[in-house]
C-alpha cells in the first residue's frame, strides 16, 4: 500500500467518500429505513397504493384523546421544568464559574436529565405513592396530568439547566452595570434587557423539553400500566397486541402523528436557536 | 462569595430600604446570595428526596420500624433478574464496541479527506434525538419479526437499535475530542513517515483522544443500562423490562428498589469516573 502512494491517487480519483459507506449503510438500514417504513406504511393501504385514509384516523376522537393528553402532559412538564430550570441556571451562572457548586450542579444535571425510565417512577412511588409514600401518601398520585407531570418535571428541570446555562453564561455583567448606571432597577433590567435577550433561548429550550417529554415512554408506563394515557402507550398496545394488518397500521399512523408533531417542534427550535446565537456570543 | 456576605446577615429591612448609590452593588450581592442559596436548598431537596425514599424503601423490613438488607441479597436470587442484568451488561459492551468502531474511523476519515460530508454526518448522528425511540421501534418491529420467523434472535440483537440511540451522545463526545486535537497535522506527519491509514487511526489519532473515547463509552453504557422502550416492545427482557415486570406483579417488592438503587449507583459511578477523568485532563493542560 505504501508504494502506491494512495494519498495522491485519492486526489486524482475522488473515491475518498467510499470510506464513509459503512456509516451510511448502518444509519440507512437502522435509522432511515425504519422511519421510512413508518411513513410509507401509514400513507399506503395493504396493496401498496397511496391512501391518505389512515391519516383520518388521527382525527378520530379516541385517537385524538391520546394526542391531546400527550400534548397536555408535555406542555405542563415543559413549562414548569423550563421555569424552575431557568431559575436554577441563573443561580448557577451567577456564582463562581470554577466553583464546587457549579461543578456539582452541572454534573448532577447530567445524571438526573438521563434518570428517566422505570426507576424514576419507582422512586416517586416510594416518596409520595398513595400506599407506600414516605413523605406523604398523595391521593392524586395516579391522577392524569398532575401526578405524572410532577415525575416528568424531575428530569425536565435538569435538562433545562443543561441547555439553558450556556445562554445565561452569555449574559454579560456589563449589561447589568450599564442598566444600573442609567438608574434602572432589577425589574427594569429583566423587563428591558435580560428578559428580551434570553427569551429566544428560553423558548427554544422549552420546545426541546416539550419534545423530550413527548417521546418519553418508560416512565409513564411504569407509573400507570393499566390505562393508556399518552400516544407512546397506545402505540405500544397497538404494536404488541396486533393480530391483523389494521392495528399494525394504527401503530404506524400514531407514530407518523408523533413524527409530525416532533418535526414541527424541532424546526421551531432550530429557528429560535439561530436567533439566540445571533445575540449571545 | 458566600464567605464575604453570609446569608444570615441579610435582614428584610436591609433589602427593602432604599440604598445610597455607593452601596447599591453590595446590597444586590447580598440579595443574590440569599436567592442562590434558597434555590440550591430547594432544588437539592426536590432532587434528593425521591432518591432517598427509594434507597430507604430498599432497606425496609416487613414489620414497621424493622430494617433489613434482604432486598439487596434478593438481587442475586430473584428469578430472572440476574439473567436480565447479565444481558444488559453484555448489550452495553457490544453496543460500545460497535458504536466506536463505526463512528471513530468515519469521523476521523471525514475530517481528513471528505470534509464536505461533515454536515451530513452530523445531521444524521443527531437525528435520533428527534425521532422518538417509540417511532423507531414501530419501523424496526416488522424487520425483527420477519427475521424471527426464520431464526430465533437472542436479546443481544438489540444492539443494532441501541447503536442508533447512542449515536448523538457518542457523536458529540467524539466531536469534542477531535476538535481539541489537530487531526490533519497528526495524520500527515504519520503518513509521511509511512504509516498506513489503519496505523494513523489506531496508533496516532485514537491515543490523542482517549478521553473523548472514554466519554463516548460511558455515555453509551449509561444509555443501554436505562433502555426500556425498544426492549419491551420487541419483547426482550433487559434490566429495565425485568424491573417493570416485577413491578406489575408486586409494586412494593423490595427487590425493585434495591435493584433500581444499585443500577443508579452504577450510573453515578460511571459519571463520577467521567468527571474525574475530565478534571485530570484539564489540570494537565494548565
Amino acid at each position: 500500500m505504501a508504494g502506491v502512494r494512495p494519498v495522491r491517487a485519492g486526489r486524482r480519483l475522488p473515491l475518498a467518500w467510499t470510506g464513509t459507506i459503512p456509516f451510511f449503510a448502518y444509519v440507512g438500514l437502522f435509522l432511515l429505513l425504519p422511519t421510512g417504513i413508518v411513513v410509507w406504511n401509514s400513507l399506503t393501504d395493504a396493496s401498496g397504493k397511496l391512501n391518505l385514509g389512515s391519516i383520518k384516523t388521527l382525527f378520530d376522537p379516541a385517537v385524538r384523546m391520546y394526542f391531546v393528553n400527550s400534548l397536555e402532559l408535555s406542555a405542563i412538564s415543559a413549562v414548569v421544568g423550563a421555569v424552575f430550570g431557568a431559575v436554577i441556571a441563573y443561580a448557577v451562572a451567577s456564582g463562581n464559574p470554577d466553583g464546587l457548586v457549579r461543578r456539582l450542579a452541572t454534573a448532577g444535571s447530567g445524571v438526573l436529565a438521563q434518570f428517566g425510565g422505570v426507576t424514576l417512577a419507582f422512586a416517586f412511588n416510594a416518596a409520595i405513592g398513595p400506599t407506600s409514600g414516605f413523605l406523604t401518601k398523595a391521593s392524586w398520585y395516579y391522577d392524569f396530568p398532575q401526578g405524572i407531570s410532577l415525575i416528568y418535571v424531575y428530569f425536565q428541570v435538569p435538562l433545562m439547566v443543561l441547555v439553558f446555562l450556556p445562554a445565561v453564561d452569555g449574559m454579560k455583567m456589563q449589561w447589568r452595570e450599564a442598566t444600573e448606571n442609567l438608574g434602572g432597577s432589577t425589574w427594569h433590567f429583566w423587563r428591558h434587557v435580560g428578559g428580551p435577550l434570553l427569551a429566544p433561548a428560553f423558548l427554544g429550550s422549552t420546545l426541546l423539553l416539550f419534545a423530550n417529554s413527548l417521546s418519553a415512554y418508560a416512565t409513564v408506563q411504569a407509573w400507570e400500566n393499566q390505562i393508556a394515557y399518552v400516544v407512546p402507550q397506545q402505540i405500544s398496545i397497538a404494536i404488541t397486541s396486533e393480530v391483523g394488518l389494521a392495528s399494525a397500521n394504527e401503530a404506524q399512523v400514531l407514530a407518523l402523528g408523533m413524527v409530525i408533531v416532533v418535526a414541527v417542534v424541532m424546526v421551531s427550535y432550530t429557528l429560535l436557536q439561530r436567533r439566540t446565537s445571533r445575540w449571545l456570543r | 462569595m458566600a464567605a464575604v456576605t453570609p446569608v444570615g446577615a441579610v435582614t428584610p429591612a436591609e433589602v427593602e430600604a432604599p440604598q445610597p448609590r455607593g452601596s447599591m452593588r453590595s446590597s444586590r450581592l447580598r440579595r443574590l446570595n440569599l436567592f442562590r442559596w434558597t434555590v440550591f436548598t430547594l432544588a437539592t431537596l426536590f432532587f434528593l428526596l425521591p432518591l432517598f425514599a427509594m434507597v430507604r424503601f430498599s432497606f425496609v423490613g416487613t414489620q414497621p420500624g424493622e430494617y433489613t438488607i434482604s432486598a439487596w441479597t434478593q438481587i442475586a436470587s430473584y428469578p430472572g433478574l440476574l439473567d436480565a442484568i447479565r444481558i444488559t451488561l453484555e448489550l452495553a459492551v457490544i453496543t460500545v464496541i460497535v458504536e466506536l468502531s463505526l463512528l471513530v474511523p468515519t469521523m476521523i476519515w471525514v475530517r481528513l479527506r471528505v470534509q464536505w460530508l461533515s454536515r451530513t454526518i452530523e445531521f444524521l448522528c443527531l437525528l435520533p434525538l428527534t425521532i422518538p425511540a417509540i417511532v423507531l421501534v414501530v419501523g424496526l418491529a416488522p424487520v425483527y419479526r420477519s427475521v424471527r420467523q426464520h431464526v430465533s434472535l437472542s436479546p443481544l440483537q438489540l444492539f443494532w437499535a441501541y447503536v442508533i440511540l447512542a449515536l448523538p451522545y457518542a457523536y458529540r463526545a467524539l466531536a469534542a475530542g477531535l476538535d481539541a486535537i489537530d487531526v490533519r497535522t497528526l495524520a500527515e506527519a504519520a503518513r509521511s513517515l509511512g504509516a498506513s491509514w489503519f496505523t494513523v487511526m489506531v496508533r496516532v489519532v485514537a491515543p490523542n483522544m482517549w478521553q473523548a473515547l472514554l466519554n463516548a463509552m460511558l455515555l453509551t453504557t449509561a444509555l443501554v443500562l436505562g433502555e426500556f422502550t425498544i426492549a419491551s416492545i420487541l419483547l426482550y427482557t433487559n434490566l429495565q423490562v425485568a424491573l417493570y415486570q416485577i413491578s406489575r406483579a408486586t409494586l412494593d417488592a423490595g427487590v425493585l428498589f434495591s435493584t433500581s438503587a444499585a443500577s443508579l449507583l452504577f450510573a453515578f459511578l460511571l459519571l463520577l469516573i467521567l468527571s474525574y477523568v475530565g478534571r485530570q485532563r484539564g489540570r494537565e493542560r494548565r
